[in-house]
Order: structure tokens, then C-alpha cells, then sequence
């Protein structure tokens, strides 16, 4: 059944995208990256505004669904890359060669990848919305494309994330090849009873959730992550670790929870030992880091470690804990990516003299000489560690909570041990800023003011959230709802 | 029986000229067999009645991918001695991956059961068959009905591709010379032309022309010619 307004805000922002190309191209000057940049901000807020009032229902024979878990995911895949863009614009202004209009571009074009990701209702969907992701962000982390370390962070993460795609398909050719259809209902009616557990469809399954687990970069197929972290340009560092991320799990939770949920007891135990793992290398592999963008990288692996709790408990035979585990680990990748968002908007005012500098060195004494700024990263390193009662506190307690009540009670030993390491890092951050003497290469310079807009924004959201959670919760509870209710 | 023959020829051919892609220890050689591969895999293709997938074959891969791939190997000077020098330090660890992989093919193979109903699941009526549509045209029904929001994400995907080659590559010079055609067509003979009586016997040396007076400074260089080369005489 062909219903094309029900993907309106895929549609416009595809529209929009072409259109907003053809203005950057068409007159022959250098500075159209501000204008552009402004039109595709502007192109962002009206998909979210048309995405929360998308009708439900499946279009396009059924390959693409609109329910309430897609709109969550949406809105703030839509809010993360606009987030992302907004660090952008003074940052590559600075750097003559990055404020070239074809970033916002390429950003709004890995947005519409990400909404068809957690719009796609179809193997094949699936696999087209990463690669237009995925291709974007190849492009975007070799963007500075003067600067070796960039270059080599685009080719690494290009290579890579071939052979990520490569194992994606083959996990893919073989499900399809066991229920002869791609599409997520169908593979749902054929894969219950008691031929669920076929040993094709069970390396069918490892592939798949190897390649997607490259995409969130989960242990162990997180080698590439500190090292395009490092070389990217900070604004697009910032984007990776947020809205992609974000539309991996929330595509992730979907594979596995409509036409794999009958295997619950197969990928449970996968999701497991990728969730442990992630935790306690991210945990671990931080402490040793100078290098603050580096850092952030092991960080989000370990962040990536602790959402995944969440869903080892929806593999759980109970209907209520599965319930929360689902929704424990969308509410922890929401708060996880406006907290993460915020952290490198301060990373990205990080420069001395107008060049960019990143070591943890380079913020100390910040505190005197930018005392906004410092309490600003202070409020994003707590949520972080999980200081209450700021936002990360919660999102951590809910998804140990939900582990607890899965019966999963060594993960939860795990994650709680693992967030104790961690604090010790994020701590660390805090301490160079505030009792260090000032670096003696001289303060930083002015922060721009779009940088501290993304900060106040984020900031307050982290800082305030126990004020009024509802909203979120709200929201998690009925994306969660149209995901499981089947 | 025909078909039965051809297909066996196909097949072998197809296989043999496989193996020597691998093996042929000149990369030209190797470039060609695999074009003969191509080939034969359309021919397979004709056999199984996808005459449209066969042209698509034979069009894109031979007339593009594997001419593209033969400028590169001829273009390039490709040490092909050194990219092999580390094929006996990482010979075991290559073996044992693919020695795992091996094994999981295996497996599936020998435990491969698929569901009952996927057989019926699979087939795809092929639209328009009793009107005697060609399988091109069922295939354009489908991929531009049933499969368009799929068509048109694998065109942005592409778009992105283009994008990106051109954000990573394409460099503006303040430096370089560009054929304006403008300029060129809007040039007229009194500009260019300059008549002199010559006196029988003198050079041009001696009246101390060697080019016509050059337009006024802004004016773009008007014909493309290499930055190094320059006139003559001009400089020296």
C-alpha cells in the first residue's frame, strides 16, 4: 500500500537538502557556508516539527513504519544533529578550510539516513539508511582535508566501516535466505515456534549484531573509535558520538526486538558480553588518555556499554521487565546524547591563540580565567560519572534498576563498579580545571557565543532535568509501548 | 540439452577465468580475465532468462568498472612485487580467518533448514507475465512501484558519494589559468591582429615584435596553455 504523505518528514528534508545544494552551488562565492548553514537548521526544525505530527501507520509496502518509538528516535536524531551543526558555525569559521557549505549539507543528508534507519521496517531500508549515515560520515571525518590526522581518520573509519557494512549483509543475505522475506513482520510471524533457533539463522543473527555493534561502536568492534574521534574535526567528533549513535541503538533495539524477539534467549547473551565488555574497556582504557578528544571516545564506548543493560534486560521472558529495559535504554541514550553534546561544545571553544588545542593540560586552571565555561563542563563531567542529582544519575539508576529486576544482577555489579573507575576520570577533568594553576601557555580565548548557546542549552537540561522529568519519561513509555505492544 | 551444454560452458569458463583473475601474475592479464568472467557470468545470466541483468553485466562492469580498473593497473606504476612482501609474515593469521569462516559456511551449510514457508515467501509473481512483459519491464514495475522509496534512497546515496568526491578533491587555485569561452568568442580581429609594413629583409627581431600587445591587465588569459611553457622570446 503506497502512502507517501505518511513520510512527509523524510520527503521535505530530501527536497530540502537538493534545494539548499542547488543555492549553495549556484552563486560563485566563497562565504555561503553561514547561509547555508542557517537554511539547513532551518530545514532540521521543520522535519521535527512535521515528525511529531507524523500519523502512524506502515508505508511503501511496508518497508518503512511511522509509530512512536521511530518519532522518539527522530526528534532527537533531529535535535543531535542540529545541536552538532550549531558547534559548527563559529568553530569552522575559524578554520577557513572547513566552512565550506557542503557540511551542512552532508549533515542534513546523514540526518535523513538516521530518520530512515529508525523509520525502516524492512532489511533492505535498513541497510540503505546506514550507508547514507555512514557515507556522510566518511566524508565528514576527512572533511579538514589539509590535516593528516583528518584524512587519516576518514580512510580508517572508510575501510572499516566497509568491512562492518560487508558482515551487516552477510548477517542479512542469511536471515533472509532462512525466512525468505525482508520485511520486519513477516520475519516476525516466520521466526516463532520451534524452528527459531536454526544454527544458520543464529550465525545470521552474530553477523548482524557484529555489524551493527561497529556502528555504536561497541567492544569489540571498537578499535576505530579513538582514533577517528582524535582526527575528525571536534564539531563532527561531536556529531558521531551523538545523533548516529543514537540511531544505531534505536535501530539496533528494533532488529531485535520485532522480527528477532522471538530469540531473545540467542542475542541476550551476545548483547551481554558486548555490554560488559564495552563497560569495562571504556571504563579502563580512559584513565591512561592526555588527549581530551580521545578520551571522550572511551567514554562513549563505556556510555554505549551501560545503554546496552538495558537491552540485555528486554531480552528477559518477562513482559514487564522487558518493558523497562527498553525503556530505560532509550531514556539513557536521550539524556546520553545532550549530555555528550554539551561536553563538546566546551571541546570545541578549547583554543589558544585560534588554533585548536586538546589535551586535558590545556583546561587547566580554567577556572580562572573562564569561571563559565568551567562550571559548565563541571555540570556535564558529574552527569557524566553520575553525580545526583543531575541527569546522568538517573538514566544510570534506571538501567541498573532494570538489570536488578531482569535477574541480571553481575551486570549490574559490573556497571555500578565500571561508573566508580569511571568517575575517577571524569573527576580528574574537574580537578585540572579547578585547583590546577593556570596553563602556563596562557588562558584560552573568548569562547564564541553560538558555543555557548549549545552549552546553556544542554547544560540546563542536565542540571534542571529532575525538575520535570515527565516529558522524557512520557514519551519513553509510549515509544516503548508502540515497539512492544505487538 | 542446448542449454544444458552452454551452461556447462559458461560455468567452466566462467570458473577458470576466475582462478586466473587470482593467479595471472601480470595485473593487465589479471584485469582481462576478469572481463572474460564478466562475460561469462552474462551469458549464465541470458541462460536463466534475466536478459536485463546480463546488458547491465556486459554495460557496466566490462564497458566501466573493468575498463576503469585496466587504466588504473596500465596509469599507475604499481609495485606489485612489494604489496605481496608481507604475504608471509601475515600468511597464518589470513589462514586462520579464513579457516574460521570456512567452518561457518560449513555449518550452515550442512545445519541449514530454512522455515517451511519461506520457499513460498520468496516467489515474486513477475508482474504483467501473462500480458508477455518483458523482464525488463517487470523489473521497472517493481522497482519504481512497490520499491521506490528504496530507489530513491540508494540515488541519495549516490548524491552523497558525488558530494563527497568533490568536497575531498576539488581544490580552487588562486594561481591557475581557466578557459574563459566568453572571452574568447567576444575577442575581435582589431585586438588581436596587428598589421606592419615589414621591410624586406628585417626579422622580426629588429622591429621588436614578438606577440601582439596584450589586453589591459584584468582582462583573464584567454587561451589555455600550460603555466611553464610561455612564449619564445618573451622572457628572454
Amino acid at each position: 500500500m503506497m502512502n507517501w504523505t505518511l513520510a512527509l518528514p523524510e520527503l521535505v528534508l530530501a527536497c530540502a537538502g537538493l534545494g539548499i545544494l542547488g543555492i549553495g552551488v549556484l552563486p560563485r562565492r566563497q562565504d555561503m557556508f553561514f547561509p547555508v548553514t542557517m537554511a539547513v537548521l532551518g530545514a532540521l526544525v521543520l522535519a521535527g516539527v512535521l515528525t511529531i505530527g507524523q500519523g502512524e501507520g506502515a508505508a511503501f509496502a511496508g518497508q518503512y513504519v511511522s509509530d512512536a518509538f521511530a518519532r522518539f528516535g527522530k526528534v532527537l536524531i533531529l535535535i543531535g544533529a542540529a545541536l552538532s551543526l550549531m558547534l559548527a558555525l563559529d568553530f569552522n569559521e575559524t578554520d577557513r578550510d572547513l566552512a565550506r557549505f557542503e557540511y551542512p549539507v552532508l549533515i542534513l543528508f546523514a540526518a535523513l539516513g538516521m530518520m530512515l534507519m529508525v523509520s525502516a521496517n524492512d532489511l533492505m531500508t535498513l541497510y540503505l539508511g546506514l550507508e547514507m549515515q555512514s557515507l556522510a560520515a566518511y566524508v565528514l571525518a576527512a572533511f579538514n582535508r589539509d590535516s593528516e590526522r583528518s584524512a587519516e581518520a576518514g580512510l580508517k573509519y572508510f575501510v572499516l566501516g566497509a568491512l562492518a557494512s560487508g558482515l551487516l549483509l552477510y548477517g542479512l543475505s542469511l536471515l533472509y535466505g532462512f525466512a525468505g522475506t525482508t520485511n520486519f513482520d513477516r520475519l516476525a510471524d516466520t521466526l516463532t515456534g520451534e524452528h527459531a533457533a536454526s544454527l544458520g539463522l543464529v550465525v545470521g543473527l552474530v553477523f548482524v549484531l557484529a555489524g551493527l555493534a561497529f556502528k555504536i561502536s561497541a567492544v569489540p568492534f571498537h578499535m576505530w573509535t579513538p582514533d577517528v574521534y582524535e582526527g575528525a574535526p571536534t564539531p563532527v567528533t561531536a556529531f558521531f558520538a551523538s545523533a548516529p549513535k543514537l540511531a544505531a541503538v534505536v535501530l539496533l533495539a528494533r532488529v531485535l526486538l520485532q522480527p528477532l524477539g522471538e530469540l531473545g534467549a540467542q542475542w541476550g547473551q551476545v548483547v551481554w558480553l558486548i555490554a560488559a565488555g564495552s563497560m569495562i574497556l571504556g571504563a579502563f582504557a580512559a584513565i591512561g588518555q592526555r588527549n581530551i578528544k580521545r578520551l571522550m571516545a572511551y567514554s562513549s564506548i563505556g556510555n554505549i556499554g551501560y545503554a546496552l543493560i538495558g537491552l540485555v534486560a528486554a531480552a528477559s521472558p518477562d513482559p514487564a521487565v522487558r518493558d523497562e529495559g527498553v525503556r530505560s535504554l532509550l531514556f539513557y541514550m536521550a539524556i546520553y546524547l545532550l549530555m555528550t553534546l554539551g561536553a563538546f561544545a566546551v571541546l570545541a571553544a578549547m583554543r589558544r591563540r585560534g588554533r585548536p588545542v586538546e589535551a586535558i593540560e590545556d583546561l587547566a586552571g580554567l577556572a580562572r580565567s573562564d569561571v563559565g565555561m568551567a562550571i559548565w563542563m563541571l555540570v556535564f563531567m558529574f552527569a557524566m560519572a553520575g553525580v545526583p542529582p543531575l541527569a546522568g544519575f538517573w538514566s544510570k539508576l534506571f538501567v541498573f534498576r532494570a538489570a536488578i529486576e531482569g535477574g541480571y544482577v553481575w551486570l549490574a555489579v559490573i556497571g555500578v563498579v565500571t561508573s566508580v573507575v569511571a568517575a575517577y576520570y571524569y573527576l580528574r577533568i574537574v580537578r585540572v580545571m579547578f585547583f590546577d594553576p593556570l596553563n602556563e601557555a596562557g588562558a584560552l580565548d573568548v569562547r564564541p557565543a553560538s558555543l555557548t548557546v549549545v552549552m546553556a542549552a544542554t547544560g540546563l537540561f542536565t542540571a534542571l532535568f529532575s525538575i520535570a522529568p515527565a516529558p522524557l519519561l512520557a514519551a519513553a513509555r509510549t515509544a516503548v509501548a508502540a515497539v512492544m505492544g505487538g | 540439452m542446448l542449454a544444458a551444454i552452454a551452461f556447462y560452458v559458461f560455468a567452466a569458463v566462467l570458473v577458470a577465468s576466475a582462478a586466473m583473475v587470482v593467479t595471472a601474475r601480470n595485473p593487465v592479464h589479471s584485469v582481462l580475465f576478469l572481463i572474460l568472467a564478466f562475460f561469462n557470468a552474462a551469458g549464465l545470466f541470458l541462460i536463466a532468462g534475466a536478459e536485463f541483468l546480463a546488458m547491465i553485466l556486459v554495460i557496466v562492469y566490462v564497458g566501466a568498472v573493468a575498463v576503469l580498473f585496466l587504466f588504473v593497473v596500465m596509469m599507475l606504476d604499481v609495485d606489485f612485487a612489494r604489496l605481496r612482501e608481507g604475504f608471509q609474515r601475515y600468511a597464518p593469521i589470513g589462514f586462520a580467518v579464513g579457516l574460521v569462516l570456512f567452518l561457518e559456511l560449513a555449518f550452515v551449510l550442512w545445519a541449514w533448514t530454512p522455515a517451511p514457508e519461506a520457499g513460498g515467501l520468496r516467489m515474486h509473481p513477475q508482474p504483467g507475465a501473462e500480458a508477455g512483459l518483458s523482464n525488463t519491464e517487470a523489473l521497472a514495475r517493481v522497482l519504481y512501484t512497490d520499491n521506490v522509496l528504496l530507489f530513491q534512497a540508494a540515488g541519495v546515496i549516490l548524491l552523497i558519494a558525488m558530494i563527497g568526491a568533490i568536497v575531498l578533491t576539488l581544490r580552487e587555485r588562486p594561481g591557475t589559468r581557466r578557459q574563459v569561452i566568453a572571452a574568447q568568442l567576444a575577442r575581435v580581429p582589431g585586438e588581436t591582429v596587428v598589421l606592419r609594413q615589414v621591410p624586406t629583409g628585417a626579422g622580426l627581431k629588429d622591429l621588436g615584435i614578438l606577440r601582439p600587445p596584450l589586453p589591459p591587465a584584468e582582462e583573464p588569459e584567454a587561451l589555455p596553455e600550460p603555466e611553464h611553457h610561455g612564449h619564445g622570446g618573451g622572457h628572454h
